[in-house]
């Protein structure tokens, strides 16, 4: 063998890049994924619509809180699979061998849950709009659904890794997930509210803060925290 | 129990360890162990199942942190953030694959060609993928490859930034003997300046490939052939001797 060539290895964002192509195309090849995710979530909205009485003033109290009910469950199944499928054939191993970043790896993975969130609302925001005859395509409901899908990604992609090598890793994640998700969800069912009532911008604003407050906080801490998490 | 190589030594050793200790839970896995690699060599290391020998090449990769004692690698810690520049210059092959089933052998090696910045990736993988014979499943997914192509590929894997330090676990492990024969070639007709550490059960191969032998037992160096100044000695009588310290372990 030649001697080398020693070049650097890509920069923090190069290894994100990588990393996140990496996750999109193993999702896309194996859709182990995606496809359960969308059925659970349409599932659960069908359920929904079956079980309550959703019609005149109630529609605009309950629908937020199913949608988001049916989003956040659904994320379980990706927030699950994202390290255990790592863990299980040892390519997490592999990774952090390599001279990337922990927190780029982190972030890679933070942002592959977000792509696989909003693939899923492309699917289940229209069935609810016909499910529920809501107008669901409001400029400000598609923030609350952003700057939810970051808040669950952030803080349940670094659940997922301290899961993923724990023996009852299936209940431990929503176990320990759902407790911090509340602020997410109530900032973004409150959101989401507001936008399909019409609600004036001056009143969605200072959730839509807080859920941004929320996804700056745990991207940065988990990012700077994730090797503590993965170390052996 | 302490190995520490004595002389003339460059300044910077490729692996330094000192008082190096691993445990897991209770149980400890490396204990005060005392260990230094020079640029260039080639060390097998020899020990029962559980004697520490993929804790250790664990620990060198930079996967494992240690529990107590130090442990530099190019002169740096290995782990986290901060041993990236050490873990740029490691190629590892362990027990598990490191492979992603979904993706061909091509974009495995192609995935990790990128992540060690090698300049041209495709062209290093399409290179490595020839030389072990491998190219009519090249653009195969892992998942459809023989236990022994995968370990062919994660060998490749190991390779694809031509390291300067090379740790092998059990590297034997599913290769037929055309693939042997190249590692062989890899590990032995390396220029000067790779070190490789080599973990094996076979003891003909870890002797013929390699110029030092350490067997460990119960996660303590319970021989170094270079301390007792035995680095030059033949083959028979490294083989002898390692099979004497083995033989004496299991009673």
């Amino acid at each position: 063998m030649r001697r080398p060539q020693h070049a650097s290895p890509p920069g923090y964002f190069g290894q994100i890049r990588i990393l996140l192509a990496k996750e999109i195309t193993v999702e896309f090849r194996s859709r182990e994924t995606a496809i359960p995710m969308a059925v659970f979530a349409a599932a659960a909205l069908i359920a929904f619509q079956f079980s309550f009485d959703l019609r005149g003033g109630t529609l605009n109290l309950v629908a937020p809180g199913v949608l988001w009910v049916a989003i956040i469950f659904a994320s379980l199944l990706a927030l699950g699979r994202s390290f255990a499928r790592e863990s299980e054939r040892g390519s997490l191993d592999g990774l952090l061998a390599s001279p990337i970043d922990p927190g780029a790896l982190y972030l890679a993975k933070a942002a592959a849950n977000v792509i696989l969130l909003v693939a899923l609302e492309a699917v289940i925001i229209p069935l609810a709009a016909i499910l529920f005859n809501l107008q669901l395509f409001q400029p400000a409901l598609l923030l609350a659904l952003l700057l939810g899908n970051i808040g669950i990604a952030s803080v349940g992609t670094i659940l997922a890794a301290i899961s993923a090598r724990a023996r009852a890793r299936e209940a431990l994640l929503p176990i320990m997930l759902l407790p911090l998700l509340v602020p997410v969800i109530i900032g973004a069912v409150r959101a989401t509210a507001l936008a399909i009532d019409g609600g004036p911008w001056d009143d969605i604003q200072p959730w839509l803060a807080i859920l941004a407050a929320y996804d700056l906080v745990f991207l940065t801490v988990s990012s700077l925290l994730f090797y503590v998490t993965v170390e052996k | 129990m302490t190995a520490e190589r004595s002389s003339s030594s460059p300044p910077q050793p490729v692996v330094r360890c000192a008082g190096l200790e691993k445990s897991y839970g209770r149980r400890p896995a490396i204990r005060n162990l005392n260990l230094t690699i020079d640029v260039g060599e080639r060390i097998a290391l020899f020990g029962e199942n559980g004697a520490g020998k993929s804790t250790l090449l664990q620990l060198i990769s930079g996967l494992l942190r240690p529990s107590g004692g130090g442990i530099r690698v190019f002169g740096g810690q290995p782990w986290g953030g901060e041993g990236a520049r050490a873990r740029a210059q490691i190629g590892a092959l362990s027990h598990q694959s490191h492979l992603y089933e979904e993706l061909s052998a091509r974009e495995n090696l192609a995935l990790y060609g990128k992540l060690y910045g090698v300049a041209d990736p495709h062209a290093r993988a399409d290179a490595l993928i020839s030389e072990f014979g491998l190219a009519g499943r090249r653009v195969d997914p892992v998942r459809t490859l023989s236990r022994g192509m995968t370990q062919r590929v994660s060998l490749m894997r190991a390779l694809i930034h031509q390291p300067a330090l090379l740790l092998l676990d059990e590297p034997e492990t599913g290769l037929d003997a055309t693939s042997r024969e190249r590692l062989a070639q890899h590990i032995t007709e390396e220029e000067a300046g790779v070190t490789v550490i080599l973990a094996t059960h076979n003891i003909e191969m870890g002797v013929s490939l390699t110029t030092r032998d350490i067997v460990l037992r119960n996660g303590e160096i319970a021989y170094d052939s270079a301390s007792l100044g035995e680095q030059a000695a033949d083959a028979d009588r490294r083989r002898d001797e390692v099979t004497r310290r083995l033989a004496s372990q299991a009673r």
